[in-house]
């Protein structure tokens, strides 16, 4: 290799570099790099685990709707979490999804917190969730006041009525039935809608229906430990003692059913603002909900002999237009020993409407029966009565009845018996049966024989009339005297001028028809003479056929 | 490529970075500046193996929230939804777009990593100063440097989403914390790789001659 040793000396020739400080520096900060990245990744993954939001599960019936990253969970339309997954739980019964919130929520996540899929729906009249139509279907939240912290939800089927910061209470009523009420059915107050029915179920026992209603804020200062709440669904139509009653709430309770409420005059009753607690018990209708709830009651049997047909549980028992109390039960009893039957009717009286004076002496058994014993001596009875023509319904009416046989009372017996006196519907029917009694009396037969031959004469003197008016004038003439003579003579004077002017007009006529008379002489006064009496006579004819009566009635005046 | 041919190294002679010229060091030292230019010369890069370690850690770390977190905020009237990289791919591959699914994944997912992989086993090699396969793993090399500028295609993407898509009213699109921990990836890999010396790789095989270190 020739170029081998120019090589070496080109490489004694090489220039020196310029000398370094030595630094250890380069070596140390090149770890800040890895410590700066686990910093920021360190940090970036406490935000993320700070960020992430609690994950809940809630269950629904069906999955319409809802699906895993798509599904959003919404607060007041503000979205609040994601849906991450949806599963069936393992019976297959209902479906469980996933979703996860937004860490801001977990304060909200409690026990009475509600979910249901907002869809779009058409339910009672109204419409919701139309907006979904076209961004898809969410699951709608209500927060609830718990303080129990919760992360698995049963998801509601339907929307909830109100949501929790509506401003108003809710209260309980038990009822019955449910009748045609429904979630969502109207409360009204005075009319207004105060409220809605939030949700009902059946009582355990499965004796009645426990009913949630929302009332809202400005009317819930209206509710009181004294409030009724009444049905007041569609158009309450009642047939009762007092006649035909019809209430109505509105158009919307004729659809969707309805409750309404009403706070009666607290009659000194003490008075408080009622609380969720408070139990409400809804009356069927208004009157029924309006009675007096009275406490004082004293149970009697009124007995009668009549038939109370008419007569149901309910019905009033009346004091002089003042209802004292109500029938509660109607029984049918036989004697066993006489075997006639007897009909007990169960009363209750509210004493406390019939207050005596002396108060002192009501509260007293022994005053009160001293003074019922006293009522009795003076005739007071019981007596059924018909409240309505149009109903038939009946009432039981207490009164005085002075003449009434004396009855003592037995206070050993339980209920005590009050005596009864036949009602007024009875003796009602008496006079009926007395006065057709009478018509039965009424030789009716006779009569119509008699108004038979009468008949029959006259029918023979029109026909006789018919038969006899020939064109024979001069025949006729005579006929027609002699008819006229004979109505004369049959009919009653009252046939009027027309008959006298038509005998006046034959005569002559027939006078001068004689051949001795001068008619030739003047045969044009003749037969003017002729034409008149025949105008009248056939005014005449005219008349019997269309007032035949008139042969045994006489001419009307006002008659043509 | 023999052994016996002759190196700079050997000569104890150092290259200038910026301008080439060679020089030797002063006497004692391991670097020094180029009496030319001024540039600062070494041997070899300075602490190669310590920088290039640190650095892949580095890029470790930030790795793991560059793929958990999410890369894309996007919101339009029916909704807003974060995305991150492998739910992109995910959403990409189900609805039927496997090519692009694919790419998104090579790039975003599988060279980064696979980047990290190759440096750390190059470093590993170097440090303990094997003599296995020095060709390819030089070859190696120049694929990890030449594939690195071109990893990460989805932060270019966002990135460009970013800029165009922001319609306030209707959709708006913003870029995640991930997309920051992709970024600093991208960039550490890519330092990591010009860090490392691969001169390193030859060096066990010339004849040590008590001059060559890390
Ligand atoms: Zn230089």
């Amino acid at each position: 290799m020739a170029e081998h040793t120019p090589e070496s000396d080109n490489l004694d020739r090489v220039a020196t570099a310029r000398e370094q400080p030595k630094s250890r520096w380069s070596f140390q900060i090149v770890w800040l790099i890895p410590i700066v990245s686990a910093l920021i990744g360190g940090w970036l993954a406490v935000k993320a685990i700070m960020e992430r939001g609690p994950t809940i599960t809630v269950t629904f019936q069906n999955a319409e709707g809802l699906e895993a990253g798509k599904t959003k969970v919404k607060y007041k339309d503000v979205e609040i979490g994601m849906v991450k997954a949806v599963t069936l739980d393992k019976d297959l019964k209902r479906v469980v999804a996933t979703a996860e919130l937004v860490k801001d929520f977990s304060p909200h996540l409690v026990e009475d917190t509600r979910f249901w899929v907002v869809r779009p729906r058409i339910s009672g009249g109204t419409v919701s969730g139309l907006s979904t139509l076209l961004s898809g279907s969410y699951i709608g939240v209500d927060t609830g006041k718990s303080n129990k912290h919760r992360a698995s939800f049963a998801g509601l089927e339907t929307p909830p009525i109100v949501t929790i910061d509506t401003p108003g209470r809710e209260f309980t009523l038990r009822s019955h039935n449910l009748a045609s009420i429904d979630s969502g059915s109207p409360v009204f107050f005075r009319k207004l809608q105060a409220g809605q029915v939030t949700s009902y179920q059946l009582d355990k026992d499965g004796k009645g229906v426990t009913l949630k209603v929302f009332v809202n804020e400005p009317f819930v200062q209206f509710v009181t430990t004294n409030t009724r709440f009444f049905n007041a669904s569609g158009v309450d139509l009642k047939l009762d003692a007092s006649g035909i009653e019809v209430q109505m709430q509105s158009v919307v309770s004729l659809l969707l059913g309805g409750i309404a409420f009403e706070t009666p005059d607290d009659n000194g009753r003490v008075v408080t603002a009622a609380t969720t607690e408070t139990p409400f018990r809804l009356y069927p209708n208004r009157a029924e909900a309006l009675k007096n709830p009275d406490t004082d009651l004293a149970k009697f049997v009124l007995v009668f002999s009549e038939s109370v047909r008419g007569l149901a549980p309910g019905a009033p028992v009346d004091f002089r237009g003042v209802v004292v109390g109500e029938v509660v039960a109607i029984r049918a009893d036989i004697d066993p020993k006489t075997g006639q039957i007897i009909i007990p009717v169960d009363v209750n009286i509210y004493a406390e409407r019939m207050r005596l004076r002396s108060r002192i002496a009501a509260k007293a058994p022994e005053a009160r029966q001293a003074f019922i014993d006293r009522l009795v001596d003076k005739g007071l009875r019981a007596q059924l009565r018909t409240g309505s023509l149009l109903t038939g319904q009946l009432y039981v009416a207490l009164d005085f009845f002075p003449q009434a046989k004396k009855a003592p009372m037995n206070w050993a017996a339980t209920p005590t018996v009050l005596p009864t006196t036949p009602g007024a519907r009875q003796e009602l029917q008496q006079a009926i049966a007395s006065v057709a009694a009478k018509i039965d009396r009424l030789p009716l037969d006779e009569i119509a024989r008699d108004a038979r031959t009468m008949m029959g004469s006259a029918d023979k003197l029109i026909r006789r009339v018919d038969t006899e008016v020939t064109p024979d004038l001069r025949q006729t003439l005579q006929s027609g005297t002699r008819l006229l003579q004979r109505v004369d003579v049959e009919v009653v004077p009252e046939a009027g001028q027309m008959i006298v002017d038509a005998r006046k007009a034959l005569v002559s006529a027939d006078r001068m028809l004689a051949s001795e008379s001068p008619i030739q002489q003047d045969a044009r006064s003749t037969m003017r003479e002729v034409q008149k009496a025949a105008h009248a006579f056939r005014m005449l004819a005219d008349y019997l056929e269309r007032n035949p009566s008139a042969l045994l009635m006489g001419k009307k005046e006002d008659t043509p | 490529m023999s052994a016996t041919g002759a190196s700079a190294y050997r000569l104890g002679l150092m290259a200038c970075h910026t301008c080439g010229k060679l020089a030797r060091p002063a006497p004692g030292a391991h670097e020094g500046w180029c009496p030319r230019c001024g540039a600062s010369m070494h041997f070899r890069k300075p602490n190669s193996i310590t920088r290039t370690w640190a650095l892949l850690i580095a890029s470790v770390i930030l790795y793991i929230p560059a793929n958990v977190l999410p890369v894309m905020e996007s919101s339009s009237i029916l909704g807003s939804q974060t995305d991150t990289i492998m739910s992109g791919v995910v959403y990409l591959w189900v609805s039927g777009s496997w090519p692009l699914a694919i790419v998104v994944f090579v790039a975003s997912v599988v060279v980064p990593l696979a980047k990290i992989i190759a440096l750390a086993f190059l470093n590993t090699s170097v440090q303990m100063r094997s003599t296995w396969q020095p060709v390819q793993r030089t070859r190696l090399y120049r694929v990890v440097e030449l594939v690195g500028r071109w990893s990460m295609l989805d932060i270019y993407v966002i990135a460009l989403l970013v800029a165009l898509v922001q319609l306030k009213a209707v959709a708006t699109i913003n870029a995640g914390p991930a997309a920051l921990a992709f970024a600093a990836v991208v960039v550490l890999t890519m330092v990591a790789a010009m860090s490392f010396d691969p001169r390193l790789i030859w060096d066990p095989l010339e004849n040590n001659d008590g001059r060559a270190h890390a």
